[in-house]
């Protein structure tokens, strides 16, 4: 089973610092004060699947996708991809250019991820060029246009600029640009919560569909567990920084053991009749 | 019979730009009793807020009230809403934190809120302001402290309570849940519905979550484009929804109970039009699944609770 497994987090903590400013605590004789926003976290995530953290606002679970992208320094613990480490107390943060190609991520918000003053062909090729991927010219086009076409947008919209997108369509190009380096690991911070309804089921299609496609490993993070049972096959819950329980995605929904887990799942809202059937 | 306590009636509003007008909203009609929960569902765009803003007087210019006619209790309010804004009919936001100022106490703004709409001195206001804490779930010997001193669902009590202190008829609460967690929000649409009923007091519920709708409301209005689409008692157009774009709405939300790592969500292609661009007839005719040579020509009256030629006998090519 070891094999299996794309990503390994284990023994994950960080702290931050809250401390009053030390002229204040020199002056009130306070002490530092120190915040575990991540506590002791381990799972690990299976190639082709999607491992989702569900937890409530301040639970920790962006601070741990930001750790293994690499965009926030863990304290302690490792984290490995595919056999290689990318963190561990002894090496810090594995600096290896492969490594960071493998592995993208999507933002919550499609206004504030995508530059305003790139179009959006330029948005696309700059992964394929800092990763020097491609050097032709013409044949870069090409990965764009196809780019575009994964993620149903077509290749005249490589002209145009982010605002004249909606917010999905934004969302799609997020998608694009996670994919135009050829990752294996994308993280998927919110994609879909600042969406609405009808449009948040056609990016969470898609997603799924590239998953089929390009056999990608996603870690997909949400606090609406009703999103988190459409996408993932495995589901940790996180609350205060630990997680608290952690199953397949079927009998954790099913049948949730931890209080918390419980009372996640009776505060969603839900209505009977209409709504997707499997 | 009794004239309902609110009587909204072919509401429109427009946003004059240089060229042309941007109709936002078109002919919205609807009645709301006295206690009960109206749901105003729909996505961006739909116009939802814009309803509740029309109601109170607060669109923002150069939007204005172009048609139809509002009365709160068979008076007149359209154009005179700051006659009874905050006193007749309270407003909640979606974000508490804006709502209130950081600089005063939250006994201070109970207390002036108090005192401007109700005749009591500062005393019998003080305690007023104490029992509205401890019904909101807020223990009154916090009164003095501010509101970055509580947290995001206590802050969106306070709101209710500043609400709810003049005795309004009719609270407007637009998305006052979207920014809490979800189990901060289940107790504070649970503690809304409570008081309000107590109180005899009508909700205007606007959400973009099926969900909230389905445990909180009476009744639903569900919006698209400027236009109402659908109404009724919220069980029955959750059970049956009729309008191509309620059964989308509802069958693309994800459903706990009925979804799994295989599902498929069903999606409704392409987006909400812009102001700007509306298609002819039906406005969700583009989006529509079950669309018919006549939605793309004219849109279907309002009839019995829904807007669509699939259900209305009296257009000539509908089954």
């Amino acid at each position: 089973m070891a094999d299996k497994a794309y990503l390994q987090v284990s023994g994950l903590s960080r702290h931050f610092d809250i401390s009053d400013p030390f002229l204040a605590r020199l002056l009130t004789g306070g002490a530092r004060r120190k915040l575990t926003a991540v506590d002791n976290v381990s799972f690990s995530i299976e190639r082709g699947q999607t491992y989702a953290l569900v937890g409530e606002s301040g639970s920790g679970k962006s601070t741990i996708a930001r750790m293994i992208v690499g965009l926030e320094r863990p304290d302690s613990g490792s984290i490995r991809f595919d056999g290689r480490t990318a963190f561990d107390e002894r090496q810090g943060q594995v600096q290896d250019n492969s490594l960071r190609q493998n592995l993208q991520m999507v933002f919550q918000s499609p206004y504030s991820s995508l530059n305003p003053r790139w179009r959006v062909g330029d948005i696309l090729m700059e992964p394929i060029r800092a990763f020097d991927l491609i050097a032709e010219p013409q044949a870069r086009r090409r990965r764009v246009h196809e780019l575009l076409d994964q993620v149903g947008l077509s290749a005249q919209d490589a002209q145009r600029y982010p605002h004249e997108f909606s917010g999905g369509q934004r969302q799609r190009i997020s998608i694009a640009r996670a994919l135009a380096s050829n990752p294996q690991f994308i993280v998927c911070d919110e994609p879909t919560s600042a969406l609405d309804v009808s449009v948040q089921a056609q990016v969470l299609n898609l997603l799924k569909q590239l998953q089929r496609d390009l056999q990608l490993t996603y870690l997909f993070i949400s606090h609406d567990m009703a999103v988190v049972r459409v996408m993932a096959h495995r589901i940790g819950v996180l609350k205060n920084g630990r997680l608290v329980e952690e199953n397949a995605a079927g009998p954790l929904i099913d049948a949730p053991q931890d209080p918390y887990t419980r009372m996640l799942m009776e505060s969603t809202p839900r209505f009977a009749g209409g709504g997707a059937t499997g | 019979m009794t004239a309902p306590l609110l009587d909204v009636s072919d509401l429109s509003v427009e946003f004059p730009q240089r060229r042309r007008r941007l109709q936002a909203l078109d002919r919205i009609s609807f009645t709301l009793e006295a206690g009960e929960v109206l749901g105003f569902v729909g996505e961006s765009g739909a116009g939802k807020s814009l309803t509740g803003a029309a109601i109170m007087g607060l669109l923002e210019p150069p939007g204005r009230i172009t048609g139809g006619r509002i009365t709160l209790q068979g008076q007149r309010i359209d154009g005179r809403a700051e006659t009874v804004r905050g006193r007749r009919i309270g407003m909640i936001f979606q974000d508490p934190l804006t709502s209130l100022n950081p600089l005063r106490t939250v006994g201070d703004q109970l207390v002036e809120t108090i005192q401007i709409h109700l005749d009591m001195d500062a005393d019998a206001a003080a305690v007023r302001a104490g029992e509205l804490l401890d019904e909101v779930g807020i223990d009154r010997s916090r009164i003095g402290a501010y509101p970055h001193e509580f947290s995001g669902g206590m802050r969106q009590r306070i709101v209710i309570a500043l609400a709810l202190a003049p005795e309004p008829e009719l609270i407007i609460a637009d998305e006052p849940t979207t920014a809490l967690d979800v189990s901060i929000q289940a107790q504070v649409l649970a503690l809304l519905r409570r008081l309000c009923k107590e109180r005899g007091a009508a909700v205007i519920l606007i959400t973009h979550d099926m969900g909230v709708i389905a445990e909180t409301t009476d009744r639903v209005a569900v919006l698209y484009a400027g236009r109402l689409v659908e109404t009724g008692h919220t069980a029955e157009v959750i059970s049956a929804p009729r309008h191509p774009y309620t059964r989308g709405l509802m069958a693309a939300t994800p459903n706990l109970d009925h979804v799994s790592v295989d599902t498929v969500l069903p999606q409704i292609p392409g987006s909400m039009p812009s102001l700007a661009d509306l298609p002819p007839g039906c406005r969700f005719h583009p989006r529509c699944g079950d669309v018919m040579p006549v939605c793309r020509r004219t849109a279907a009256s309002f009839a019995e609770g829904v807007a669509c030629h699939l259900y209305n006998t009296q257009s000539p090519e509908a089954g």
